[in-house]
């Protein structure tokens, strides 16, 4: 055991960024953990989930269709409504919008073409539970690549979210069609987020940029103060 | 059961399809593409057969943002 927190990192088949997503999880503090998709039960200590980016399923279907129902969602939903926190990154994102543990939905790029860049994206609500170590609107450069990623949801849905401070990241431009450049969205509660950049690609400054560590660090930051439930 | 983008959802694959078909001279204003599934589902009668497949579509099949679906029952 270590005074890290436990960061469960879900494993679906098509998965690709599960192992980025442990070595920078392990590099802002956390003690990651890799979990497979037929597992229905997280590990008792987990203080955080992250869904991995990837291709889980071959995006059969719709992304993200597949995997949301997948034996381990139901315990991510579960500790999600104890309100630890979980994080989505890509597919993730796509997996949670499915699983309508967020809202909306990610649909093909307006232009029909993988994006595969930095993309600056802006903090919209620095009181986020991810954004915590962020300024508001501070400019963030995070390599996005997807084929699907323009969130969509109905007007009434978005006027709503955004009001409610749940539009957490924006593109300062258009990258794919989404619906308000959105780029990262939270739930209600606020525990829960998806993005479609990749923050586990950029911890370093090697890397190209250092700021999606600012988030992952908040997350690490999210997991230590959440008290690890017993298993039920 | 057919699923389609709902009316008034940006499709970019049938805009893609429609601008392919324009540049063989087809005359096509437009262009939707969806998916078809076809099951074999045991059911006792129609009813209960539509009622099974709304449910699927509910629950997997469709996404109700942003699709709508058809259901065609054969015998």
């Amino acid at each position: 055991m270590t005074d890290r927190p436990v960061v469960a990192i879900v494993v679906f088949p098509g998965s690709n960024d599960d192992h980025d997503a442990a070595w920078a999880l392990g590099a802002v503090g956390a003690e990651p953990e890799l979990v497979w998709h037929q597992e229905s039960e997280l590990p008792p200590e987990t203080a955080a989930v992250v869904l991995p980016g990837g291709f889980s399923y071959g995006d059969y279907l719709r992304t993200g269709a597949i995997a949301s129902l997948a034996p381990v969602m139901g315990a991510v939903a579960a500790f999600a409504a104890r309100g630890g926190p979980v994080l989505g990154i890509c597919n993730g994102f796509q997996i949670l919008c499915e699983a309508r543990l967020l809202p909306g939905v990610l649909r093909p790029n307006k232009q029909l073409e993988f994006v595969c860049r930095d993309a600056t994206v802006r903090v919209e609500n620095a009181d986020s539970l991810f954004l915590r170590r962020c300024t508001p609107e501070q400019e963030l450069v995070i390599p996005v690549k997807h084929g699907d990623g323009a969130w969509y949801a109905d007007e009434g849905t978005f006027v709503q979210l955004a009001a409610r401070g749940q539009i957490v990241l924006r593109y300062t431009e258009d990258v794919n069609g989404s619906l308000g450049n959105v780029a990262g969205v939270v739930n209600e509660a606020g525990n829960v987020m998806g993005l479609m950049p990749h923050p586990e690609h950029a911890v370093d400054p090697l890397l190209g940029s250092a700021d999606g560590g600012l988030l992952l660090a908040a997350l690490v930051d999210a997991a230590s103060v959440h008290t690890a439930p017993t298993a039920a | 059961m057919l699923v389609r983008p709902k009316a008034g959802i940006l499709d970019p694959q049938g805009d893609a399809v429609r601008q392919s078909l324009r540049k063989l001279g087809f005359d096509v204003s437009s262009a939707r593409v969806g998916r078809v599934v076809d099951l074999d589902v045991d059911a006792d009668g129609a009813d209960d057969a539509r009622a099974q497949i709304e449910r699927m579509c509910d629950e997997l099949l469709a996404n109700p943002l942003i699709e709508s679906f058809e259901i065609r029952l054969e015998e």
